[in-house]
């Protein structure tokens, strides 16, 4: 039988414990129990981290939606104010307190006086109206109240030009030849559709003969003129290589002379012919402007547009913007040298850093052993991350262009230092032989056997350490002082080929920016390899370099592609450095392009970079309110890129740790 | 090479085939009559107590008065010890007495690691194992050793049990394979895998892992097979396989096995050999040691008292 417990006494007594005790007191609070309980903590990690997304969901909403939106085709309106009339596209508008806004030539509504109050705001719209050579400004400010009369005119085309950038305005007529062949907007503009692809063509192929051809027709006259300098250096001026070399130049220059004529004259005709087709438009202002077909890029009837239609002038201009060089000072035109001096660059800075932040790492941690130099050399390497930017591109100019650029350009004098006479140098030259084959010399005989012996380690390291400073300063020194070598591209001083920023340049300065990254990451990676992985190996006979190059690197791959995917990331990002080295807001050619000159192959050139484009963009242009929605296209290309190469690398990451740390292949 | 002093067999009771274990205090024959433990407390050497039937064997290895330090502290105190040709010895004794670091020593595993000096030698076939000109790496390939964890390479099954020969430079396809099938079938695994030659090693089940292991081990033909407690992280039908594998190595290989588990020692091993506190206390015949113990402190520990 169950007895019904009434209170604590008498069910102790049938539990058969002595008498009942008092309950414990409770050792804490409500509140210490909560917080015991890490409700408040939870709550503001998960706050932190809804924070973090917020910043980087919303930096790339933004930049998105502002970089998506440029090339859409807006509608052309017309406004009638009381100081003219304007005409263009609406690109943004905003609210201002007339008096307290400096005007500017560019605004017109110089009728805000008219306004009865002077202090409330007034909504004034931004209008590109284009036509930059006949109005001197590419922007015009309207404010609202100053507006007589909208309309949205339905033959007003938008035309990008070649040069001075936009214009709008309607046609009137279309000339052929000279003649008048139609003469109402309708016609024109049939006119115009049926005629401007080939024009179009024509003048494509024009710009491809002055630029690929002339420019090929160019190089091999420099490349004459470069040989005769050089045997003029070489053999001196009137030696009978001099004389072969002049009379050589003076034959490419004949050829070369007749090819000039003939481009020119195929160039000539494609004008002629191109000249034959004009379009005259009305401008707002009543002014007639006859616009040669050739001149256009891009025309459309901003206002007669079904969306198909938008959708297909989109798709192009997102076309032409990635695949064409720039134009009208960066602010028109596309960005693919841009694309094309990243990707090469990003790519170069790879495999330079990449195979020595290996090697380094290796040695670090396979290697090395523990003591104060190693402590010194992992501070330095942590502290090396830590320095600025821009401080990588001083060093990247004073050392890389400056002094190695400069030696292989000009030698030893270029960078102001007096070589040896060659008995001295011969003889330097020897003692660095002996002093480099002394030191395995010594290290066979005599230490090999020592170095069983424990304790004598660490000084044979130190000795090491000091054989191999011993070598590399003597060889420095051989180097600089060299007095056989007096440069590559003595021909062309003092125009600097390898002395100035370049792709080369810029590369090796951020390969040395992202050296800590991946010498830490694959220290990392070489760590998690399990010692009972490399106890195996050696039980199976392995010697160290065997254990590490079959065994600890492959596993150890996944992480060091993270440490490469990371300086990826952060090297195609820098622009400061880079600004220092070598990118340019105008390169005249493709950087590493393959030609007769020396170097052949030109990783010396100047190039164009995304980084640096948007820097330009933002900071250097003209005409800031055209390239202000091209800064955001930018950054949206220049995001898209860096996800692109670091969704590459994952791939190959992801396939990496399934072949070594999973079960299948 | 210096022997250990042999001690005269212990009083038996008379008659009966059946031997029964010595009576308490009549088994220990030491100087003065102390204790092992109190001979070591005292700081005395220790002398270990070897059952005259190893002598009679040919022997594989032998160890010299090895001693071994980490640092300051002393691991190893002057072992004396001969493994027989083609039979399976054990080592036997509670945690942290220095088995495996004796096994460690033996293909010179413990180099690796930072501090540690021996004094003493050992003799693999007569060949010095410690002395300044000898190549690790060399010697190392007449040894193979198995883990207590397996640890098959991120590789191929195939690539795996060739690994040995590979570093050495055989790179003909017959040969490997050939050596491949022998290791496999050697190591009771050639069933299992040979249609999966390719696949990577990490597919298989921990007991299969172990076999490769073992495969991987025995591939080279080693002079000596060192075991470290190969069966402790399986459970018992795949350790049930692997002490028939060992029992199946016998003859063809020497195996130097180190287990914590007296049982499966006394089911695998011919010779047993028990340590304590980094000394080598009692090593004979596995009959012998377990069953007619010379030690009091060998007949504690195989009879559970203690460990």
């Amino acid at each position: 039988m169950i007895p019904i417990r009434d209170n604590l006494a008498t069910s102790n007594t049938v539990t058969g414990t002595q008498a009942a005790s008092p309950p414990r007191p409770s050792r804490c609070g409500p509140a210490r129990s909560l917080y015991a309980q890490g409700e408040p903590m939870i709550w503001l990690i998960g706050g932190g981290l809804a924070v973090a997304l917020l910043m980087i969901v919303g930096l790339l909403a933004l930049v998105v939606y502002q970089g998506i939106a440029t090339f859409w085709p807006v509608p052309v309106v017309r406004l009638e104010t009381a100081n003219g009339v304007v005409m263009g596209e609406v690109t943004r508008g905003e609210y201002f307190v007339p008096h307290t806004t400096t005007a500017s030539p560019a605004e017109a509504e110089g009728a805000a006086a008219a306004a009865a109050d002077q202090s409330t705001a007034v909504y004034r719209r931004l209008v590109r109206t284009g036509n930059f050579e006949l109005t001197g400004t590419h922007f015009h400010w309207v404010a609202e109240n100053v507006v007589r009369q909208e309309s949205r005119p339905p033959w007003a085309l938008t035309i990008e030009r070649l040069q001075w950038g936009r214009f709008y305005g309607e046609p009137v007529k279309f000339l052929l030849d000279g003649r008048e062949v139609a003469s109402d907007a309708a016609a024109a503009w049939a006119l115009f559709e049926e005629h401007f692809p080939t024009v179009a063509d024509r003048r494509d192929r024009r710009r491809r003969l002055e630029s690929r051809d002339i420019g090929h027709v160019n190089a091999e006259r420099e490349a004459a003129r470069l040989r005769v300098r050089t045997a003029e250096l070489r053999h001196g001026a009137g030696s009978p290589e001099h004389q072969r070399e002049l009379a050589r130049e003076a034959q490419v220059l004949e050829q070369t002379d007749q090819q000039f004529a003939r481009i020119r004259g195929e160039i000539q005709q494609l004008n002629a012919d191109n000249e034959r087709y004009k379009l005259v438009l009305l401008t707002a202002q009543g002014n007639e402007v006859v616009m040669p077909l050739d001149q256009i890029v891009r025309a459309y009837p901003a206002n007669r547009l079904s969306f198909s239609d938008k959708l297909g002038i989109y798709f192009s201009r997102w076309w032409e913007y990635i695949s064409d060089e720039p134009r009208e000072a960066n602010s028109e035109g596309g960005v693919f040298p841009a694309i094309f001096g990243t990707m090469l660059m990003t790519i170069l800075m790879s495999l330079a850093v990449v195979p020595f932040g290996v090697l380094a790492a290796l040695y670090l941690r396979e290697y090395a052993r523990a003591g104060p130099i190693v402590s010194a050399v992992r501070i330095a390497i942590n502290n090396l991350a830590g320095v600025p930017s821009i401080v990588f591109g001083v060093f990247g100019l004073g050392f890389f262009s400056y002094t190695v650029g400069a030696y292989i350009d000009g030698g030893a004098r270029n960078i102001q230092i007096t070589p040896w006479p060659r008995s001295a140098w011969l003889a330097a030259l020897g003692l660095t032989v002996a002093a480099a084959v002394a030191g395995p010399a010594i290290w066979f005989t005599l230490l090999r056997s020592v170095r069983q012996r424990a304790g004598v380690g660490r000084y044979l390291g130190l000795l090491v350490g000091l054989w191999v400073l011993a070598v590399v300063g003597l060889l420095l020194l051989l180097v600089s002082h060299n007095p056989y070598f007096d440069g590559l591209f003595q021909a062309k001083l003092p125009a600097p080929t390898f002395g100035t920023g370049g792709l080369i340049w810029a590369s090796l300065t951020l390969a040395l920016l992202t050296l800590p990254v991946v010498i830490v990451a694959t220290e990392e990676a070489l760590a998690a390899v399990p010692s009972s992985m490399r106890e195996g190996a050696y039980a199976c006979g392995a010697s160290k370099w065997q254990t590490i190059r079959r065994i600890v690197m492959p596993r150890a791959m996944p992480g060091i592609m993270t440490g490469m995917i990371l300086a990826m990331a952060r090297g195609a990002g820098e622009v400061a450095p880079l600004m220092l080295v070598g990118a340019v807001k105008l390169a005249p050619e493709l950087p590493g392009r393959i030609d007769r000159i020396p170097p052949y192959v030109h990783i010396e050139s100047s190039f164009m970079h995304l980084g640096f484009h948007i820097y330009d963009l933002g900071f250097q242009s003209q005409n800031s309110e055209a390239a202000k929605p091209m800064v955001f296209t930018t950054t949206l290309l220049l995001i898209g890129l860096i996800i692109v190469l670091n969704m590459g690398a994952m791939l190959i990451r992801a396939r990496l740790r399934r072949a070594f740390l999973g079960a299948q292949f | 090479m210096t022997y250990a002093t042999v001690h005269e067999p212990p009083p038996r009771p008379a008659a009966g085939p059946q031997t029964q274990p010595p009576l308490p205090g009549t088994g220990n024959r030491d100087n003065q009559g102390l204790s092992a433990m109190q001979i070591i407390q005292s700081g005395q050497a220790f002398q270990t107590d070897t059952h005259p039937e190893v002598a009679c064997e040919r022997h594989v290895l032998s160890i010299d008065d090895f001693n071994l330090f980490y640092g300051k502290t002393q691991a190893l105190y002057s072992i004396n010890m001969k493994v027989a040709a083609g039979k399976v010895t054990s080592l036997i004794g509670p945690s942290g007495c220095g088995k495996s670091t004796l096994l460690r020593s033996v293909n010179r595993l413990n180099d690796l690691i930072d501090g540690v000096r021996i004094t003493g030698n050992m003799y693999l076939n007569g060949d010095p194992i410690y002395a300044s000109n000898v190549d690790v790496i060399e010697l190392r390939k007449r040894m193979g050793m198995v883990f207590q964890k397996s640890n098959p390479f991120p590789m191929s099954v195939f690539e795996n049990v060739v690994f040995a020969l590979r570093i050495d430079g055989e790179s003909r396809r017959s040969v490997l394979e050939e050596v491949a099938e022998r290791s496999l079938r050697a190591a009771a695994l050639w069933d299992e895998v040979k249609d999966r030659l390719h696949s990577s090693a990490l597919s298989l089940s921990g007991g299969q892992q172990q076999r490769l292991c073992i495969a991987r081990a025995i591939a080279a033909e080693p002079e000596i097979l060192l075991m470290d407690e190969p069966c402790s992280a399986l459970d018992p039908i795949a350790t049930g396989r692997i002490e028939e594998l060992i029992h199946g190595l016998r003859g063809n290989y020497t195996v130097l096995i180190v287990t914590h588990n007296m049982q499966q020692a006394a089911r695998v091993s011919d010779y047993t050999a028990f340590m304590y506190l980094g000394r080598l206390i009692e090593y004979g015949p596995t009959n012998s040691v377990f069953l007619n113990p010379h030690r009091r402190e060998t007949e504690a520990y195989v009879t559970g008292r203690f460990g």
